[in-house]
């Protein structure tokens, strides 16, 4: 049986529940942006599946995975400098021991 | 022609020495402050007469006529093309006239206060008053524009409200001075009214235009304001008015007088100052400077000015018999005189041979200025002798004070239109003036100056005799202080003297051209009876202790009570405010102030809160129940545009 577009999409709506999933139950804020990865690594999934069955002599959705990645590799960038900003000033990286924001 | 700089210079000086002394007086010039103030004053009254000589003996005339000279102006804000507020300095035989009179009083009180006034506490602050209201004065009597007249019109009261207040630790003054300011404020909203009125319908602020547009019958504006009427009456009519009852206001004109009594809780060179020469001659001065429009276009409010001016006159003079505090009798005779300068100006009317009474009135203003500067500063000193306003206290003091006794004598004859003293002469040509026109204002005119007559007498005898000499334990040299409170007395003693033989007709009138105001000595023969009348009635009853006064207090008892208690006029304003325009008016403002319109903020603010309230557990300031609800509401949307968008 060839993997068809259904299975692709399945694998990457599961990714992306996993991600979700990790997202609100982690404390730990590396856990926390590994589960962003994961979501935006099932979204990527989902452009190339799409571009790959449905117009598979365009290129629009493999330059978006392209441009997601790099977005993600700005993103990691950017909240690891928050993460070890948070850990200076709080000596942790839990989130639920930053609650500042609501100030 | 002088140099407009230097008539500038005449308000300007005062202003520059309030600023001195109003930032640095209490740290840096402490007991030179009134020497600064004085000496600044001092160039500024000889620019006023060497202005006023100037004008009425080389500049002013033009083929014989006294010209209305704008000397310099500068536009302050434009409205429109025609309708500007200018600064500007106006000269004219009254404005030439009024700067003498104000500098030259103003002077005197600055040099009296000097010793008056020495060790006060707030001595800067005295002199930056006096300073600002000297400042605000020559400014509102030079301003060339009707709106620079209404600044300076509301400077002078801030001055005066200052002045009042300026004990401000006793409740009396602190309540006078606020009497005071809210009484003229509120006639001042008639003035306002009326210089809207008038602007209105000539399209201009500028006194020169808006007379000229006012006066010329071929004019559109005058037109429309003597078709459009109001209630019966024309609307220049209700313009000049309401112009009036400003002037009423400020000059303490019946019946919104009832500041001015009150006002005598000031320092007494104040008083000399602001309530009895300058500033309640202000109402008469504007009405004269309106007068052309007054006198051509709306002759009626000229018999409502006269009106008023003969019932304050009569209305005064009746109170100032009972009265016991000589500086509320003096307030009362100040009010008495201005009612004889108004009903003055009130007879007059345009043409050469009817405007007797224009002259008549500025002439009594001048005189009235230096003769009432001097009784109050003569109160001054005898309050300061005796510790005490009451007349009761007094008496037997002659030869504590002999410059002051001599001086309160000269200022007593000439309120009273003795000969050859400078009231003398207004006083006739006002009767004169009043006998042309109005009979019955000269019979009441001429009954009320033999009141006057009567009442400085009795305040006269009763502060100098009525109790035997020595009568105060006082060494005369320490009671009458030193030359400087002296100089003043004398100077204006002089000038009580000598100023009613100036022939004023020649210089002020209505139109410019002079009035023959010769005396007609058979004319005056029955006003200086009666004044004399007056005297002897005085003498009779009041030079020595005697119970003569008692037994005609216990014959007129009702007119006595009446006058005693001012006619109830301030119990009747009570009764007004409290009863019916705080019952009426006040409460049910104040009821739908706290209830609908606070009421309204209130709920805006209640409901706010509680909303508030209710969701702000919603922010708790973790990042993950923030990511819920995106979750949640991006999750919406979603199911939201699928689903349910068609």
């Amino acid at each position: 049986m060839h993997p068809g577009l259904n299975h692709l999409l399945f694998v990457s709506t599961s990714l992306f529940f996993i991600g979700v999933y990790g997202f609100f139950t982690r404390r730990n804020l590396v856990t926390i942006l590994m589960s962003v990865e994961l979501i935006l690594n099932s979204v990527n999934l989902n452009f190339i599946a799409f571009n790959k069955y449905l117009w598979p002599h365009r290129l629009d959705g493999a330059f978006f995975t392209v441009f997601v990645i790099a977005i993600a590799a700005a993103e990691a960038a950017v909240a690891i400098a928050i993460i070890i900003n948070l850990y200076r000033s709080h000596q942790s990286i839990d989130v639920e021991k930053a609650e500042e924001l609501k100030y | 022609m002088p140099n407009s700089l230097y008539i500038a210079c005449i308000p300007l000086l005062p202003l520059v020495s309030f600023a001195l002394l109003g930032l640095f007086g209490t740290r840096v010039f402490k007991n030179l402050s009134g020497l600064l103030a004085t000496v600044l004053l001092v160039v500024s009254t000889i620019l006023a007469i060497w202005v006023a000589y100037n004008y009425f003996f080389h500049f002013g005339q033009a083929n014989g006529i006294y010209q209305r000279i704008i000397a310099g102006q500068v536009t302050w804000l434009r409205f429109s093309s025609e309708l500007s507020i200018d600064m500007g300095l106006m000269l004219d035989p009254i404005s030439c006239m009024m700067i003498v009179v104000v500098s030259f009083i103003s002077l005197m009180v600055h040099i009296y206060s000097l010793s008056y006034m020495k060790g006060e506490e707030r001595y800067p602050t005295y002199y930056a008053f006096l300073s600002l209201f000297t400042f605000s004065m020559l400014g509102l009597v030079l301003s060339s524009n009707m709106f620079q007249i209404y600044i300076f019109w509301e400077l002078v009261g801030v001055s005066s409200y200052l002045l009042i207040g300026y004990y401000y630790d006793r409740p009396g003054a602190v309540k006078a001075s606020q009497k005071a300011f809210i009484v003229t404020r509120f006639a001042d909203l008639g003035f306002l009214i009326g210089i809207l009125v008038l602007s209105f319908y000539s399209n201009t602020l500028d006194f020169n235009t808006l007379i000229e547009r006012l006066t010329n019958p071929a004019s559109p504006g005058l037109k429309t304001a003597l078709a459009s009427s109001f209630l019966g009456i024309s609307a220049i009519t209700w313009g000049s008015v309401l112009v009036f009852m400003g002037g009423a206001g400020k000059s303490a004109m019946f019946p919104l007088h009832i500041w001015l009594p009150d006002a005598m809780e000031g320092p007494t060179p104040v008083s000399a100052l602001i309530h009895a020469a300058t500033m309640v001659v202000a109402g008469v001065y504007l009405v004269a400077r309106l007068f052309p429009v007054f006198s051509i276009s709306a002759p009626a409010s000229l018999d409502l000015v006269t009106f008023v001016g003969v019932l304050s006159a009569l209305l005064a003079a009746l109170i100032a018999c009972t009265q016991t505090d000589i500086k509320r009798v003096l307030a009362y005779s100040t009010m008495s005189q201005i009612g004889f300068m108004m009903f003055s100006l009130g007879v007059a009317r345009h043409g050469h041979e009817e405007q007797l009474g224009y002259s008549a009135s500025m002439f009594h203003l001048f005189t009235h200025a230096f003769f009432k500067a001097l009784l109050f500063l003569c109160a001054g000193i005898i309050i300061h002798l005796v510790h005490s306003n009451e007349m009761n206290d007094m008496g037997g003091i002659r030869k504590n004070l002999p410059v002051t006794h001599i001086c309160f004598l000269i200022a007593c004859l000439a309120i009273s239109g003795i000969p050859p003293f400078a009231g003398f002469f207004s006083k006739e040509e006002i009767l004169q003036a009043s006998w042309q026109r109005n009979k019955v204002v000269f019979w009441i005119a001429l009954t009320t100056s033999g009141i006057t007559a009567f009442y400085m007498f009795r305040l006269y005898f009763k502060i100098f005799w009525h109790k035997p000499l020595g009568h105060q334990a006082s060494h005369a040299d320490t009671a009458e202080g030193d030359t400087m409170i002296r100089l003043p007395l004398v100077i204006l003693a002089i000038g009580s003297l000598l100023t009613g033989f100036i022939p004023f007709g020649r210089f002020v009138s209505a139109d410019g051209t002079p009035v023959h105001t010769d005396l007609n000595l058979i004319f005056s023969v029955g006003p200086v009876l009666v004044g004399l009348a007056g005297i002897f009635l005085a003498r009779w009853l009041y030079l020595n202790k005697n119970d003569a006064p008692e037994k005609i207090k216990n014959g007129t008892r009702a007119l006595y009570t009446a006058a005693y208690h001012k006619f109830y006029i301030d119990e009747i304003y009570v009764f007004i405010t409290r009863r019916i325009i705080f019952n009426l008016v006040g409460k049910p403002a104040a009821w739908f102030d706290r209830n609908v319109v606070d009421g309204l903020v209130n709920t805006t603010g209640n409901t706010t809160q509680i909303v508030s309230k209710k969701i702000k557990g919603l922010q708790s300031g973790k990042v993950q129940e923030y990511a819920i609800y995106f979750l949640l509401g991006a999750g919406g949307l979603a199911l939201l545009f699928i689903y349910g968008w068609k």
